[in-house]
């Protein structure tokens, strides 16, 4: 057993877990600290949301469940290094795709110089220009 | 939205410019993901409910960088202008979609590869961050905000010849960018 630091989207959770192939495999209690997903009889689920689970032998080997199948499942792209042991679960593309095209413009969290937080959706009511820009 | 590093890198300008209106800082690059940000800047129209009517599109409050892009802001400004004050210039609904530029399973990998050089580089893993900020690049050839958001972070003059490189083959690829029609035909 070794530590992975997992990260899904921008949240970090330290898992102890065996590697197998360069990836980890993950105990039910590790999944549900990093990702909040639970293998059930009816698929891998996350809340009342269900994926079903076709291999069920893919997903869950001898030592775990397997990160990269855990990822493809769920249409997630996988980003990870074996060495250092630390792998990111990032957003799904049919997600984000999807969400774009509602044209519901997303909600966003972030701070401001003095670290005070402002969300997007304080400013219903008014029209918003949204700028992203950047020093470089 | 700042896509900077960290709060210091925007700091003076955000000072200097005293705005009235949030000025945020996004070191992780969460707006990006949300909105599929590809360049700075990048510009999104929403209306009083929270529906985007215009989708990203590259537009320039002053004119510093003209030689290089080519776009004069006084239309934009204008059309700002004109949006707010008589709501003109918004596109329909209808014709949205085909004017929005959608994530693919490249570029959100290019994403997640992105995040992880960077969660490398601050636990000051340097030489495995490279690999990751390369990777996420060769995903994502035509992102700035990773290709060039990236430079600071690993020590590379983002105004230097890597810039100027990158601007080269970003132009020899025909300067691919947001498929949203002109602000003068809306």
């Amino acid at each position: 057993m070794a530590s992975w630091t997992l990260i899904d989207e921008t949240r970090e959770t330290r898992v102890e877990a065996e590697t197998a192939g360069g990836t980890p495999l993950l105990s039910p209690a590790a999944v549900r600290a990093a990702f909040d997903f639970e293998l059930k009889p009816e698929g891998l689920c996350k809340g009342d949301i269900c994926f079903p689970v076709r291999d069920r032998s893919a997903l869950a080997r001898a030592g775990g469940i397997d990160l990269g199948a855990f990822a493809e499942l769920l249409g997630r792209p996988l980003a990870m290094d074996t060495e250092e042991r630390v792998a990111v679960l990032g957003a799904s593309p049919t997600e984000r795709a999807e969400r774009l095209a509602s044209l519901q413009a997303p909600d966003f969290t972030l701070p401001d110089l003095a670290g005070k937080l402002h969300s997007l959706s304080e400013q219903r009511g008014k029209k918003v220009l949204l700028i992203a820009y950047a020093s470089w | 939205m700042a896509l900077d590093r960290n709060a210091d890198d925007p700091r003076p300008y955000i000072e200097r410019a005293r705005p009235t209106h949030p000025s945020l800082i996004d070191s992780e690059h969460v707006l990006a993901d949300l909105y599929h940000i590809i360049n700075v800047p990048t510009v999104i129209w929403i209306d009083e409910g929270g529906r985007m009517v215009r989708p990203n599109d590259s537009q320039f409050g002053t004119d510093t960088f003209v030689q290089f892009h080519g776009k004069r802001s006084a239309p934009f400004l204008a059309a700002v202008r004109a949006w707010v004050r008589e709501g003109r210039g918004v596109v329909p609904a209808d014709q949205m979609r085909p004017q929005q530029l959608l994530p693919s399973p490249e570029s959100q990998l290019a994403r997640a590869e992105f995040t992880l050089a960077w969660h490398l580089h601050r636990a000051g893993r340097t030489q495995a961050a490279e690999r990751h900020f390369l990777r996420a690049g060769e995903l994502a050839p035509h992102d700035w905000t990773i290709r060039r958001g990236s430079m600071p972070i690993r020590g590379i003059n983002p105004m230097g010849p890597e810039f100027f490189k990158l601007y080269e083959e970003w132009k020899a690829a025909g300067a691919p960018g947001y498929p949203v029609r002109p602000l003068e035909e809306s």
